[in-house]
C-alpha cells in the first residue's frame, strides 16, 4: 500500500493577522482536500452572521469560542493535512511578542519553520523574531515564504532584496538549512504549483518543498540514549522473568548484543532483547517506543538512562540553561522548581539569572534581570539530583526540560540545556 | 531509508510514549471505551504499550442503553480476548434512580446524559486519569486540546488555563482531588486511524462495513430505525446499504449510503469524501460551539 511509505512532517508557521498566514494555511488546507464541505459551510454561515463577506477562512484556524469573541487567536492550534507523500502536523501560533511562549511550544516538535514575510514590508522586527525562535528551539529547516508578490508586480528584485536582507542578520543565527520562496498565498503563486508569473524563480513550489525536505537526518542517530518510563513486569506463567525496561528511544541506534552502561549506577552489561509487541527487533532507533531486556537483572526504575559505555551523556546537578519564562508570575531568583527532564523528575534551585535577552535585537541585557512572561533569559540551575543530559543543540529530547511551580503544578517555563 | 518509521508507525510511537506516561504518572488511570474504532485503537496500543504485560487499568464504558447490539457483544469480545477489567457505567440505571431526567420528543438522545454518568463513575472509582480516544482533526473545539488535559474537581474544561506541551514533557502533576483526561490518540486524523487499522489488521464492529438496514432521514442524515427513535410521520423507512463512520449512541449516530465493504474501499472513501465524520453526529449540530460547550462540563 503506497500509504505505509508516506512519512510525517511536522512544521510550525506563526505570523500576524496581515501577513496572509489564515490564508496561506487555507490554501495548503484546501488544495490538498482537508477542508470538508460542512466545515466550509459553518465558517460560511459564521462570516455572514457577523456581516462580513465572502468567506474568513481565518475562522477554520481559530477555535474556541473565547477567541472568536475577541477575535485573535491566544494558544496553539494543530492542523492536519497530508499528499500522497506526506503527512503533515501544522502547528500554528499567534506571531505578536506577547505569544513567544506559544511559538516556542509550536516550535518544541517542528521539522520545520515556515516564516511569512509580506514582500510590501520586508524583513521587520517579527521576522528577526520568528527567525531567533526557530534558532533557539533549534528546528532543522528554515522556510522564508516572501508573499504578497502579486502585490509588487513580482519584482524579482524585491525577492532578492529581502533574501540578503535576512542572510545579513540570519548568520548570526543558528540555523543550518534555509530555504527561500517567492509566493502569493491569495493567488497560489508557488504554493502548489509553479507561478506563471515568475519564470526568475527556479527552486522549489512551497508544496513541492514540504513534501521533499529531506528529515531522515532530523533524529540524533548517534548517541545511544534510552530515559527508561517504566519496567514491565508481568508477573504471569508464561513470562515469569520477564524483567524489560520500556520507554521510548530519545537517540542512537541501540542493537542487540550492545554493551550498555546504566545510569546513574554505572553498571555495565549486554542487550539480550530489544521487544515490542510486534516482535524482536534487531536494532531500535527514534523515535521508536520498546522493551529492553538486559543480560542480568538491576534495580534500574523511571527516569534512569542506559546509554553506551563509551558514548554518555554528561551526568550532573549544575545546568546552564536558555529559558523561555510562561508564567505571568516572574522566574524568582534563587526560586526552587521542579524540573522535568526526559522521564525524571527533580527539585531545582536558580542559581544565578545570567542576563535576559533581548529576542528584536539578540542584546544580552545583564542588569534587567527581572524575567516576565515571554522573557528569554540564561539561567544557572542547581539540582537535588544528577541529571543526565546532552546539549540541546546535540538532542532535543535530553537536552529540554520545564520547569514546574512546586505549589500550583503549573508548567511555567520551558528550558534548553547548553 | 533504513533508519526510518512511516508516518502511521511514527504516530504509534508517539502514542505508546504517552500511553505509558498516563502508567507511570498516575496511580488509578482508566480507559474510556465507547466501542467505536477510535476506542478500539486505543485499546490496541494500549495492548501493545504494556506487551507482555496485560493492561494496568480497566476499560470503562458509559453505556447510554441505546447502544447498537453488535457494539456490546464486540465489546465483550474483546475484553475477553486482551484479558482487561471491564466497568460498565449505566445511564439506564441513572434514570431509572431518578438521579437523571430523560429527553423527550423527536430528537431525544441520551448523549447529554453520558456526562453525568462519566463524571460519576471517574469520582466512583477514584480514577485520576482518563484515557479518551479524541482526536484534534475531528472538530475545532478540539484543535487545540492537550495530550494532558487537566480538569478540576468539578470535571471541567478550562480552555485558557491548560498547561503549554513542549517536546515530550508531560506533566500530570496535580493537587487532590483533579483529574486528567488524556488523548494519546490527538495527532491522528480519521484517515489515519483507518490506515493503520488495516496495516494492522485490527478487527472492527461490522458496522463500520456496508451492509444493508432499515433506516430514516431526518434533516439529511440517515439514522437508523430504532424503538429508541420517535419517527415523524412523514419519515418513511427505507432499505439502504450502509455504514457507519463513527459508532456512538444508535439516537445520534448517522448512518452513510456506502458500499465500502472492506477496510480499504473505506480508506478510498475517507480519502475522497468531502464530510467530516462528526458531520453525522446530531449532537454537534446543536449549536455552532456545542461541542466547546459539552467539553467544558466534562464531556468526553
Amino acid at each position: 500500500m503506497e500509504y505505509q511509505n508516506m512519512e510525517l512532517l511536522r512544521f510550525t508557521t506563526a505570523g500576524s493577522v496581515d501577513d496572509g498566514k489564515s490564508t496561506l494555511i487555507g490554501r495548503l488546507l484546501y488544495d490538498s482536500k482537508s477542508i470538508f464541505e460542512d466545515q466550509l459551510e459553518q465558517v460560511k454561515a459564521t462570516t455572514e452572521k457577523r456581516g462580513e463577506e465572502g468567506v474568513n477562512l481565518a475562522l477554520l484556524t481559530d477555535g474556541l469560542k473565547a477567541e472568536r469573541e475577541q477575535g485573535i487567536t491566544i494558544d496553539v492550534a494543530y492542523r492536519y493535512f497530508s499528499t500522497p507523500k506526506r503527512k503533515f502536523i501544522i502547528a500554528d501560533t499567534p506571531g505578536h511578542i506577547q505569544y513567544t511562549r506559544n511559538m516556542v511550544t509550536g516550535a518544541s516538535t517542528a521539522n520545520a519553520a515556515l516564516i511569512l514575510i509580506d514582500a510590501r514590508n520586508g524583513i521587520v522586527e517579527q521576522t528577526r523574531r520568528h527567525a531567533f525562535i526557530a534558532s533557539l528551539l533549534q528546528i532543522p529547516h528554515l522556510i522564508i515564504c516572501i508573499n504578497k508578490m502579486d502585490l509588487v508586480d513580482y519584482n524579482e528584485e524585491v525577492y532578492e532584496r529581502i533574501k540578503e536582507e535576512f542572510s545579513a542578520f540570519s548568520f548570526k543565527l543558528d540555523v543550518n538549512d534555509v530555504q527561500f520562496i517567492p509566493i502569493s498565498a491569495l493567488l497560489g503563486d508557488n504554493v502548489v504549483d509553479k507561478s506563471q508569473n515568475m519564470d526568475w524563480y527556479e527552486g522549489p513550489t512551497l508544496l513541492y518543498y514540504l513534501e521533499n525536505v529531506h528529515i531522515g537526518s532530523d533524529h540524533n542517530f548517534i548517541d545511544c540514549r534510552l530515559p527508561i518510563q517504566f519496567v514491565t513486569r508481568p508477573n504471569t506463567d508464561d513470562f515469569h522473568d520477564y524483567r524489560g525496561y520500556s520507554g521510548r528511544i530519545a537517540g542512537g541506534i541501540f542493537k542487540k548484543g550492545d554493551k550498555v552502561i546504566l545510569l546513574p549506577s554505572g553498571f555495565t552489561t549486554t542487550i539480550t532483547k530489544i521487544d515490542t509487541y510486534d516482535g524482536e527487533l534487531e536494532e531500535a532507533y527514534p523515535p521508536m517506543s520498546v522493551t529492553m531486556l538486559l543480560e542480568e537483572d538491576f534495580d534500574l526504575s523511571r527516569g534512569d538512562m542506559i546509554a553506551r559505555v563509551n558514548n554518555q551523556p554528561t551526568v550532573s546537578q549544575d545546568l546552564e540553561v536558555m529559558v523561555c519564562w510562561f508564567h505571568e508570575n516572574p522566574l524568582r531568583p534563587s526560586g526552587k522548581y521542579t524540573i522535568l527532564h526526559t522521564t525524571k523528575e527533580v527539585r531545582s534551585v536558580v542559581k544565578e539569572i545570567r542576563y535576559k535577552l533581548n529576542i528584536n535585537t539578540l542584546h544580552r541585557d545583564q542588569e534587567d534581570k527581572e524575567i516576565n512572561m515571554n522573557d528569554i533569559a540564561r539561567v544557572v540551575l542547581r539540582t537535588t539530583q544528577p541529571l543526565f543530559y546532552d546539549g540541546y543543540r546535540k538532542n532535543r529530547i535530553t537536552g529540554s526540560i520545564i520547569f514546574v511551580d512546586e505549589h500550583t503544578n503549573e508548567t511555567v517555563g520551558a528550558g534548553m540545556i547548553i | 531509508m533504513r533508519y526510518h518509521l512511516n508516518h502511521l508507525k511514527e504516530l504509534e510511537s508517539e502514542s505508546i510514549f504517552v500511553i505509558r506516561e498516563v502508567a507511570a504518572q498516575f496511580e488509578n488511570p482508566v480507559l474510556m471505551f465507547s466501542g467505536g474504532k477510535d476506542s478500539i485503537l486505543m485499546t490496541y496500543l494500549a495492548v501493545k504499550a504494556f506487551y507482555p504485560a496485560k493492561l494496568p487499568f480497566p476499560l470503562l464504558h458509559i453505556d447510554t442503553g441505546h447502544n447498537f447490539p453488535e457494539t456490546i457483544k464486540f465489546r465483550d469480545d474483546l475484553i475477553k480476548k486482551i484479558g482487561a477489567r471491564l466497568i460498565v457505567g449505566s445511564v439506564q440505571a441513572a434514570i431509572d434512580k431518578g438521579m437523571l431526567r430523560e429527553e423527550k420528543g423527536f430528537n431525544a438522545s441520551r448523549n447529554g446524559l453520558q456526562t453525568a454518568v462519566l463524571l460519576d463513575e471517574l469520582e466512583k472509582g477514584k480514577f485520576d486519569a482518563a484515557l479518551g480516544g479524541a482526536r484534534r482533526d475531528e472538530e475545532k473545539a478540539r484543535a487545540k486540546e492537550r495530550f494532558f488535559s487537566h480538569r478540576d474537581e468539578f470535571g471541567q474544561w478550562d480552555p485558557k488555563n491548560q498547561r503549554p506541551e513542549l517536546w515530550n514533557l508531560f506533566n500530570g502533576k496535580k493537587q487532590y482531588g483533579e483529574h486528567f483526561r488524556v488523548f494519546p490518540i490527538s495527532n491522528w486524523t480519521e484517515l489515519d486511524v483507518w490506515q493503520y487499522l488495516a496495516m494492522e489488521n485490527v478487527e472492527l464492529p461490522n458496522l463500520y462495513f456496508a451492509h444493508t438496514r432499515k433506516v430514516f432521514n431526518r434533516d439529511g442524515i440517515y439514522l437508523a430505525d430504532t424503538d429508541y427513535i420517535m419517527k415523524r410521520p412523514h419519515e418513511d423507512v427505507l432499505d439502504l446499504k450502509v455504514r457507519c463512520r463513527t459508532i456512538g449512541d444508535m439516537t445520534c449516530t448517522g448512518v452513510w449510503p456506502s458500499e465500502a465493504e472492506t477496510i480499504e474501499d473505506i480508506i478510498d472513501e475517507v480519502a475522497s469524501t468531502r464530510i467530516t465524520e462528526r458531520g453525522g453526529r446530531a449532537d454537534d449540530k446543536r449549536s455552532e460551539t456545542a461541542m466547546e460547550d459539552r467539553k467544558k462540563k466534562g464531556y468526553f
